[in-house]
């Protein structure tokens, strides 16, 4: 569950880490098909990493630059997202709105995503016009700032102040999210705030913090470009030198966040109110990264607690006793740590105590008595399903051929994160609910204004 | 999900169809001028300008997958077209009802009576259907919305027959237990409360009422009231889904790496039983008349931004001017470098995103234009609102005319990327009995549209003397402000409470 902005409301778009799509055919029917691709480094640093596929006359181009969230220091939250708006406005080459302009009228789309480890930017279009999107991209790597100024900073940054406001002030719940983060990890912590930042700070983003980013961050040293689809190895070979060759490395490598070891030494309990109509609890506990041994088994219990029907937490609380409208679980592995979250809304008339006390219950029976065959294979099947459906298109499969070339060294990761899900068995799903879930954890109700009394205080429930 | 977008934009607007294998030469003036070479043959490595955007080569011919059709005795036709990139298989059941039928006091009928399809048959429980669905690795979901009703079925070629056994008893076999009915429903009346905490959800809610009325079909709500959806009852599901689910009321898609023959022999064993049956005329009572200009303002307390609705009824899907409303719709506010969008974001950065959209029903739907917008500027906003909304009148830019036409006729071929996606593209064509070459025919069409038809039907569409403009926000802060402006009289509303 990686938190992701982008640039314009089409989060959808790269089913990446935050949608759990069930299709596909049990483990032992289907294999997660590999992805031929070729990869190899400009001489200025550039990974470029090229997946030919020519079913459909369409090609991706998608840019990771290895900065996100994580990266910005305090005072600074949500400039990394700002930032990556600030790239859509033109560069030296390219006038105010012809970045867009151009890529529509070559029947192209496109758009970018931060989130706290990476930010993209990405086009999909019909094969021919694979070079205007190169050069585009090329042009704003290298020539950002001849003429970034001060009005296209102040523009996006009332965009993106619009963005946080329809994704969170104005969305019930909304502020959840940001709350729990700065609770669960330390100050010191790189994820201890959210991708969107905090109005204060974006409203204190200067101009000098643009260049200071741009210098730091944005240089082909610290990117890999993927081209997926419909193209000529040769030609995009060509075309890619023509115009990211030139763009000078960093001499200096970016600052990197480091990241404290810790642990959350006791319940920690919350209260937030908002404009809503019914409570709702979270319980969030501090985990482990994406690829961390036991991120995939933790990926199962997920699956296993709130994921269909037959789920233990859906099955008990809203199907059987139907005292919750929904309930939702998810290992949030990011590139440097994780949590994992457990969202309940209790319906009219119940109270997020008793949620409580019934996410524990379930807990302690996974805890104790573990999983049974049925349920793992569940989980197991659907993920994998997913997984295969990731690469329908294009587009998806250049951002998986990014992410795991950026989260695992090597764009060659299909089968091997395939095979990690086949080979989680009942009795590590059972041990990392024991380990990680029987930790403390934190615990916020957000209630109804004025219902502060509603907060949960306990975390089995009490009450 | 998010209102419309860029990308919504690119998914949604684009029209469906396909047909016969056939190639059309996309875009008669391609986008950035002339050709360099062959996309297929390696660049000669002359000296590059690299200030000036590249030349491009010709955009890719069409070559659409040919769609075959079938039909069974019972009158259930088949729409089956071959994809075989990866080994997956998507089914379509497509009724063609949906919310457009709930009779009066009934609103949400539809809609419950399709989510009602999974939650039990005469042979398996609820919880059994999901089992199986998620233990195949299969996607099994039921939907409605104003003019069809669905069953969607995503499976692996391995798994076809477990999951087409399973697809076939939710659509011929549903049970709709009263135990699972009294669940679904308490679910659906605890949503229909928290929707009262969503601005935008509240805007969508009044402008339709505000726009129908409470006469046709389009001005209630398809997930219902609080109180249609108390009264409705087992035996109005019963009859509803015997009513309508019928296969002469039916198109079975099917798109993947599947054989046309080998999908009717199977379709013909689960489905042939089927029996046909008589499908009564929807009633469409009138709109309410034209009123003249008029803001309606809903009062969201300390709402940070103010969600706008701002349009009428628009036109039919069976519109003879449906592909140049598309191109009027394009520049006014379809994509992200339309109008409205240019204006209210990257000009003044009032919101996240500002589009418009015709939805073309069965019978004329809404035209809408929307925005979440800055509380502060939600006078400032409607202003240039209604000065694009006033100015898609005047006859456009040659080139603005041109960029619209390119970015509907080039971005198709990407629509027929996955299985999923052109099993998308198949509904409108069997929901509207569109030719089967419609899509074929698409980009000449798009092609043919000119500004003096962009004008035409901008004109005939949208008049900014009678439009409906609703607007849910902070009233305290900005009632003062949009009565000062003085352009249309304000009236306030209360959600949920009748409205005229």
């Amino acid at each position: 569950m990686i938190e992701i902005e982008a640039r314009r409301s089409v989060i959808g778009a790269l089913g990446a880490a935050f949608i759990c799509v069930a299709a596909g055919m049990p483990a032992a029917a289907q294999d997660v098909p590999k992805i031929p691709f070729e990869k190899y480094t400009l001489d200025n640093g550039l990974e470029v990493i090229l997946a030919p596929d020519h079913s459909t006359p369409v090609v991706a181009v998608n840019t990771w630059y290895h900065v996100g969230s994580a990266d910005e220091q305090p005072g600074h939250t949500g400039f990394a997202h700002l930032f990556e708006h600030i790239m859509f406005m033109g560069s030296e080459h390219v006038p105010v709105g012809k970045f867009d302009s151009w890529l529509e009228a070559a029947g192209a789309s496109n758009n970018g995503s931060t989130t706290q480890d990476r930010t993209n930017y990405y086009e999909w279009m019909p094969s021919n016009a694979l070079p205007l999107a190169l050069w585009l991209d090329g042009d704003r790597m290298g020539y950002l700032l001849p003429t970034m100024d001060q009005a296209k900073l102040d523009l996006q940054r009332d965009v993106v102040k619009n963005e946080r406001r329809q994704g969170v002030d104005n969305v019930p719940y909304g502020r959840a999210n940001e709350t729990i983060l700065a609770a669960l990890f330390p100050k010191a912590h790189p994820y201890h705030h959210s991708v969107i930042g905090s109005m204060a700070d974006l409203s204190a983003a200067s101009l000098d913090d643009v260049k200071r980013f741009f210098d730091s961050y944005y240089a082909p040293n610290n990117a890999t470009l993927v081209i997926s689809g419909d193209f000529d190895r040769d030609s995009a070979k060509t075309w890619v030198e023509r115009y990211f060759g030139k763009i000078p490395r960093n001499p200096q490598q970016p600052p990197r966040p480091s990241v404290p070891s810790f642990e959350i030494q006791r319940d920690t309990f919350m209260v937030l109110e908002d404009r809503v109509q019914l409570p709702r609890l979270y319980r969030s506990w501090h985990t482990v990264r994406a690829f961390a041994a036991d991120d995939g088994a933790l990926d199962v219990l997920a699956f296993v607690l709130a994921d269909g029907k037959n789920s233990r937490l859906y099955k008990r609380l809203v199907y059987d006793m139907q005292v919750a409208q929904d309930v939702r679980a998810f290992q949030a592995s990011m590139r440097l740590d994780g949590y994992f979250q457990i969202v309940v809304t209790p319906k009219p008339e119940q109270t997020p105590s008793r949620m409580a006390a019934l996410v524990s219950e379930e807990i302690q029976r996974i805890a104790a008595g573990g999983i049974d065959a049925r349920e793992l294979e569940r989980a197991q099947n659907s993920i994998l399903a997913s997984q295969i459906d990731r690469l329908a298109s294009v587009l998806g499969k250049s951002d998986r051929l990014n992410f795991y070339n950026y989260f695992v060294g090597t764009p060659d990761y299909t089968q091997q994160d395939a095979e990690r899900y086949r080979k989680v068995t009942a009795a590590d799903v059972q041990r990392v609910a024991r380990t990680y879930l029987g930790a403390p954890s934190v615990v916020l109700t957000v209630v109804p204004e004025g219902k502060t009394a509603m907060m949960v205080t306990a975390a089995g429930g009490g009450r | 999900m998010t209102p419309r977008t860029a990308l919504a934009t690119l998914v949604l607007a684009a029209p469906l169809a396909c047909a016969p294998r056939a190639s059309t030469p996309p875009a008669p003036t391609p986008a950035p001028p002339a050709a360099e070479a062959p996309p297929s043959q390696p660049i000669p490595p002359v000296a590059a300008d690299l200030t000036r955007p590249p030349e491009l080569a010709p955009p890719p011919a069409l070559d659409l997958p040919p769609i075959v059709t079938r039909q069974l005795d019972n009158g259930l036709s088949l729409m089956i077209v071959e994809q075989h990139e990866l080994p997956v298989a998507d089914f379509i059941m497509l009724v063609r009802t949906g919310g457009e039928a709930d009779p009066s006091g009934r609103g949400g009928l539809a809609s419950l009576t399709a989510d009602m399809l999974d939650e039990g048959t005469a042979t398996r429980g609820a919880l059994q259907i999901a089992d199986q669905a998620a233990f195949l690795g299969a996607d099994l979901s039921t939907s409605s919305g104003w003019d069809r009703s669905f069953v969607s079925l995503h499976t692996t070629t391995a798994q076809m027959d477990s999951a087409l056994a399973l697809f076939g008893d939710v659509i011929l076999h549903p049970a709709f237990p009263e135990a699972d009915l009294k669940r679904v429903r308490k679910e659906r009346l605890t949503s229909l409360l928290q929707l009262e905490d969503r601005g935008p959800a509240i805007a969508d809610r009044v402008f339709d009422e505000v726009v129908f009325g409470d006469r046709n079909p389009y001005g209630h709500a398809l997930s219902g009231t609080r109180q249609s959806v108390a009264a409705i009852t087992r035996s109005d599901i019963t009859r509803f889904y015997g009513t309508h689910y019928r296969p002469n009321n039916a198109t079975l898609i099917v798109v993947g790496d599947v054989k046309p023959d080998d999908v009717e022999r199977r379709v013909r064993s689960i489905f042939g039983p089927w029996q046909r049956g008589d499908i009564p005329v929807t009633e469409y009572g009138p709109v309410p008349p034209a009123k003249g200009r008029t803001i309606y303002l809903v009062d969201k307390p300390s709402a940070p931004q103010s969600s706008f609705r701002i349009g009428g009824v628009g036109v039919a899907r069976s519109t003879p001017d449906y592909f140049a409303i598309e191109v009027m719709n394009t520049i006014l506010g379809g994509s992200f470098t339309s109008r409205l969008n240019q204006n209210l974001r990257e000009t003044h950065g009032y919101t996240y995103g500002a589009f418009s959209g015709f939805s073309m029903r069965r019978r004329p739907g809404p035209f809408v234009a929307e925005a979440e917008i800055v509380a502060a500027k939600t006078d400032s906003a409607l202003l240039q609102f209604m000065a694009e909304l006033k100015a898609i009148r005047d006859p456009v830019p040659e080139d603005e005319l041109t960029r619209a036409k390119q970015l509907l006729q080039l971005q198709l071929p990407g629509d027929f990327e996955t299985t999923r996606s052109i099993a998308s593209r198949l509904v409108p064509v069997a929901v509207y009995d569109l030719p089967l070459d419609f899509y074929n025919e698409y980009v000449g069409r798009i092609g043919a549209v000119t500004r003096s038809d962009v004008e035409r039907v901008a004109r005939e569409t949208i008049d900014p003397d009678s439009l409906d403009i609703v607007i849910v926000g902070d009233s305290k802060l900005v009632e003062p402000a949009l009565k000062a402006l003085g352009i249309a009289p304000v009236e306030r509303l209360h959600f949920g409470s009748p409205l005229r």
